[in-house]
């Protein structure tokens, strides 16, 4: 099965060139989900305002081209937005903005819906703030402790 | 993307060009059915059974012990099902390995639903197995043993000669699929103690479509196809004259240049392995260093993940291929990587490039500084490679 042929342009130019790669130094909100040992994890880093305007988001991710390019597209949908405006960023808003994803691959979209939640939660935590409708996070990073034996 | 380098040679190889004239001539001009009685197609009989002839001899075998089939997951299929079936009288028991090819372990996965009973050996982290674990797997009941002559992921040479003398010491019937292995290796199957052997054309130069199955004479094996007499009655079908005359041209010109091939072929895959061991920090090779075919490379880069690593790659013209779940459509990455020991998350950063006849050092060297650039670019927006520099510092 070639992926490459199954991605949309858009995903190969999201892959190829991602948007907003890096970390945020103090960021207001951080989080990372997925686990290495599915080969996806995601760690989104985001700058919010006094006004609760999600003013920067920067990502890391270990994973496939899709779990790039929905990082990628991800940042891109919460920028400029406010804190309730990001939280409705669906898996399915980071699918159509892509122009798509090969079935086996939505499970990639969903997990930047999440990295967008893990980090507001982060952000609401820290605050002692209550967003509405945000649940904690439950995909939580798998750092077994082989990996950084090897 | 200025250049281009095909370095996936254990997926499949380019028919050569000796090959594709010695086949051409049966599409058009000579396409008589081989089984029919006048003269015209009686010289393609003929010529079908100089082939069979010539690629018998290749192995030590008869061309009666040599049954053309679709390929290697064919024959795969037929050795293993023929024999559980042939011999179910005298026992429900298989033993095999856990870095098989899939048309070997999805055909046990099959006979395990069937009433048999299957043994899948384990390997060390070279991906060899052990001769002490399979004579103490061994039971009254076991009929049959398979174990790949060299591994297609990770290139490991499987002690092949030592399994068939322990199976034969106890009665039991010895396969191997040899499709990575046939036209790279030597192999004499009297002298290895094979019973059954699977090859497929597409791996040495030849076309796809088209392989066999070595029975030695004497074993009772279960019919493939019936039908009619073609392949003395056990694989009927018509003959694919044009595809067993481009095998035994591919096999003929493998054996011819095999000597060559392989110590050039070792040259530059050590070139590979050392320049990236020495260049890629945190970079693994899978499987033995030595024991390995010349023509196989496998790495695992940590804290990236395959499937990017190989569009990136792609997107430079090199054509390559990963053990990453991402590749196969399931969660799991390569069931021979996580045999051999690695973890999910080492095993998800895997990446084989396999060499021919007709790669360069320039290529190489290529290949070396495009893997240099894409593992760091990705490393660059990895989170495990963040934690990990992290901990360094600490």
């Amino acid at each position: 099965m070639s992926q490459v042929t199954e991605y949309s342009e858009k995903v190969m130019d999201h892959f190829m060139n991602p948007r907003n790669v890096g970390e945020i130094e103090g960021a207001a909100g951080i989080g990372t989900v997925g686990n290495a040992k599915c080969g996806d994890i995601m760690r989104m880093y985001l700058d919010i305002d006094d006004d609760m305007v999600v003013r920067e988001a920067r990502f890391k991710t270990f994973g496939c081209g899709a779990a790039i390019a929905t990082s990628s597209m991800a940042t891109e949908l919460v920028k400029g937005k406010t804190v309730a405006d990001a939280l409705k960023v669906t898996n399915k808003a980071v699918m159509e903005a892509l122009d798509g994803l090969p079935p086996v691959k939505v499970h990639c979209s969903l997990l930047a819906e999440e990295a967008i939640h893990a980090a507001l939660w982060d952000y609401a935590t820290k605050n002692n703030i209550e967003i509405e409708g945000l649940q904690p996070p439950v995909n939580d990073i798998d750092e077994t402790e082989e990996f950084y034996k090897m | 993307m200025s250049k281009f380098v095909y370095m996936d040679n254990a997926a499949t190889t380019p028919v050569r060009p000796e090959v594709l004239d010695a086949m051409l001539p049966y599409f058009t001009e000579e396409y008589g059915n081989p089984s029919s009685a006048y003269s015209f197609s009686g010289r393609i009989a003929g010529k079908v059974h100089e082939a069979r002839e010539s690629i018998a001899k290749a192995i030590g075998a008869t061309g009666r012990e040599i049954f053309f089939t679709g390929g290697g997951s064919e024959s795969d299929n037929w050795a293993i099902k023929g024999i559980a079936d042939a011999l179910r009288d005298r026992g429900n028991h298989i033993i095999t390995t856990s870095i098989e090819h899939h048309a070997v372990l999805n055909t046990c996965a099959f006979l395990e639903d069937h009433g048999f009973e299957v043994t899948y050996l384990p390997v060390d982290e070279t991906g060899k197995v052990s001769l002490k674990d399979l004579e103490e797997a061994v039971r009254p009941t076991t009929i049959l043993i398979s174990v790949m002559m060299a591994n297609n992921e990770i290139g490991t040479i499987e002690p092949v000669k030592e399994i068939g003398r322990i199976a034969h010491e106890h009665g039991i019937v010895f396969h191997t699929d040899a499709v990575q292995a046939f036209g790279h290796l030597p192999i004499d199957v009297n002298e290895m103690n094979i019973d059954l052997m699977s090859v497929s054309a597409h791996k040495l130069g030849g076309p796809k479509g088209i392989g066999f199955l070595y029975i030695r004479s004497g074993i009772k094996i279960t019919n493939l196809i019936h039908g009619g007499a073609q392949e003395l009655g056990r694989r009927a079908g018509t003959t694919n004259a044009a595809g067993i005359i481009g095998l035994a041209k591919a096999t003929e010109i493998a054996l011819l240049n095999m000597e060559a091939n392989t110590s050039y072929e070792k040259n530059l895959r050590d070139r590979l392995i050392t320049r990236v061991l020495a260049e890629i920090p945190h970079a693994r090779l899978n499987g033995d260093r030595e024991s390995r075919l010349a023509n196989n490379v496998s790495f695992c880069f940590r804290f990236v993940e395959g499937e990017s690593l190989l569009i990136m790659l792609d997107r430079m013209g090199i054509c390559a291929s990963s053990g990453s779940a991402c590749t196969s459509g399931s969660l799991d990455p390569s069931h021979v990587l996580l045999a051999i020991g690695l973890p999910h998350e080492i095993a998800h950063g895997s990446v084989r490039l396999t060499l021919s006849e007709a790669t360069t050092e320039e290529d190489i060297d290529h290949v070396v500084q495009c893997l240099k650039d894409t593992v760091a670019k990705l490393r660059a927006m990895s989170p495990l490679y963040e934690d990990f520099v992290r901990k360094q510092e600490v």
